[in-house]
């Protein structure tokens, strides 16, 4: 082997090693690096009982209401599988809407309805100008929805 | 004349690429500009607006392509650090040493483009999920790999430093790019894929696409003209060292 050969291939090595102890430092970190829980871990309990954390999943269409303040909202968070009912007071992002995904930081209550100190709206990749968005939507049965990335597949 | 009839091995030496450099620049220059002109037409005035958002999408036609350059332009960077840690080869260290302050540029472009888009989207500037905190990362994987060069003077040994250094940041890109897919992230996943169909209007991918190649040739025009700067400082302060290394004739400057 030249010498040259010997230098790309431990270059060649060096990286699937790094490569190999990323990956396994990831996976070990896999329940850390997430953003938010689904409703489906909220309600199996697989949720941090004392601390803040973050819930994540559409906002289920015709369960938005609002208080007689004003302010306080109240709505449900599902994937498809489990609800989880949410309620926060404050201003809602201008992209929070009824059947599109939403993350929201705050504490489980001891009824199961978690309490949220701040709601993010989460935009899907979806890109379309309104007129097909309404054609999307005719044509589609109710209830379905577009974001991949909420949905939980059995 | 075919392709093999050139020797190409004649630009692998810092005296012939300077010349070449200088003699590419100003062809890249203007078909980013025509491009990146054209992108920006297309994307601003003509493609429609989202059904969502209105017209703070528009900021994807930036947002996006810089995004992808500076993932690109760090493979890019680690691919010439490998040659030259493997070939010995100064010329490809100085191509690497070109691309980084454009890389960063691009990661910088993309974070803040990405943050005045987040506000009125998500409603928050910045958080902390897996995509956008690894693209802060690549931002200081570029840093890290201009700061550790500038920190050691000898020349050879700045080369292999931030070599293997950047060579050590390229698994950051991967995790970029899947960061979307393995964790649950605020960031939504990706609208243009190889594997799969465009979810966004024909119009709107069309801009976005002419932007990208407006950011590619942007990016070659810069590094090639950052590579004749680079060639001949580094002549300058070889000869001022008195080092035994020849020196290099430049012409037509």
């Amino acid at each position: 082997m030249t010498p040259r050969k010997k230098r790309f291939s431990l270059i060649g090595l060096g990286l699937a090693g790094l490569g190999i102890a990323v990956a396994l430092v990831l996976n070990a970190f896999q329940s850390n690096l997430v953003f938010f829980f689904t409703p489906t871990q909220v309600v199996n309990g697989e949720v941090p009982r004392d601390r803040s954390f973050r819930i994540g999943g559409m906002v289920e269409a015709g369960t938005l209401a609002r208080d007689s303040d004003g302010l306080t909202v109240h709505f449900v968070v599902s994937d498809t599988v489990k609800r989880v009912p949410v309620v926060y007071k404050g201003i809602l992002p201008d992209l929070f809407k009824e059947g599109k995904g939403a993350v929201a930081q705050g504490r489980l209550g001891q009824d199961g309805t978690f309490i949220a100190s701040e709601v993010l709206a989460k935009h899907d990749e979806n890109y379309m100008p309104p007129e097909a968005a309404e054609a999307i939507a005719k044509a589609k049965a109710a209830g379905q929805q577009s974001s991949k990335t909420l949905v939980v597949t059995p | 004349m075919s392709v093999t009839d050139i020797n190409w091995f004649k630009y692998s030496s810092p005296q012939a690429l300077y010349p070449l450099a200088g003699k590419l620049t100003p062809w890249f220059s203007a078909l980013a500009v025509i491009l990146m002109g054209a992108g920006l037409y297309i994307g601003l005035l003509l493609a429609p607006t989202d059904f969502q958002q209105g017209d703070s999408y528009r900021i994807i036609f930036v947002h996006v392509p810089a995004a992808w350059m500076s993932m690109f332009l760090y493979v890019v960077m680690a691919l010439w650090a490998a040659i030259g840690l493997g070939l010995k080869a100064r010329p490809s260290y100085m191509m690497a040493q070109a691309i980084a302050p454009t890389g960063a540029m691009f990661t910088f472009l993309a974070l803040l483009t990405g943050s005045l888009w987040g506000k009125p989207t998500w409603g928050t500037w910045w958080v902390w999920d897996a995509r956008l905190t690894s693209e802060l990362i690549l931002f200081f994987l570029y840093l890290g790999v201009m700061l550790l060069r500038t920190s050691i003077d000898d020349a050879r040994r700045a080369d292999r430093a931030s070599a293997v250094f950047a060579l050590v940041g390229v698994v950051n890109v991967p995790i970029i790019y899947f960061s979307v897919q393995w964790w649950n992230t605020l960031h939504q996943g990706a609208s243009v894929s190889a594997t799969a169909a465009p979810k966004m209007a024909a119009m709107m991918l069309l801009a976005m696409l002419i932007m990208s190649l407006g950011f590619w040739m942007y990016s070659i025009a810069v590094i090639l003209a950052r590579l004749r700067c680079v060639i001949r400082e580094r002549e300058e302060r070889s000869s001022v060292a008195g080092q035994v290394e020849r020196p290099v004739a430049v012409g037509g400057v």
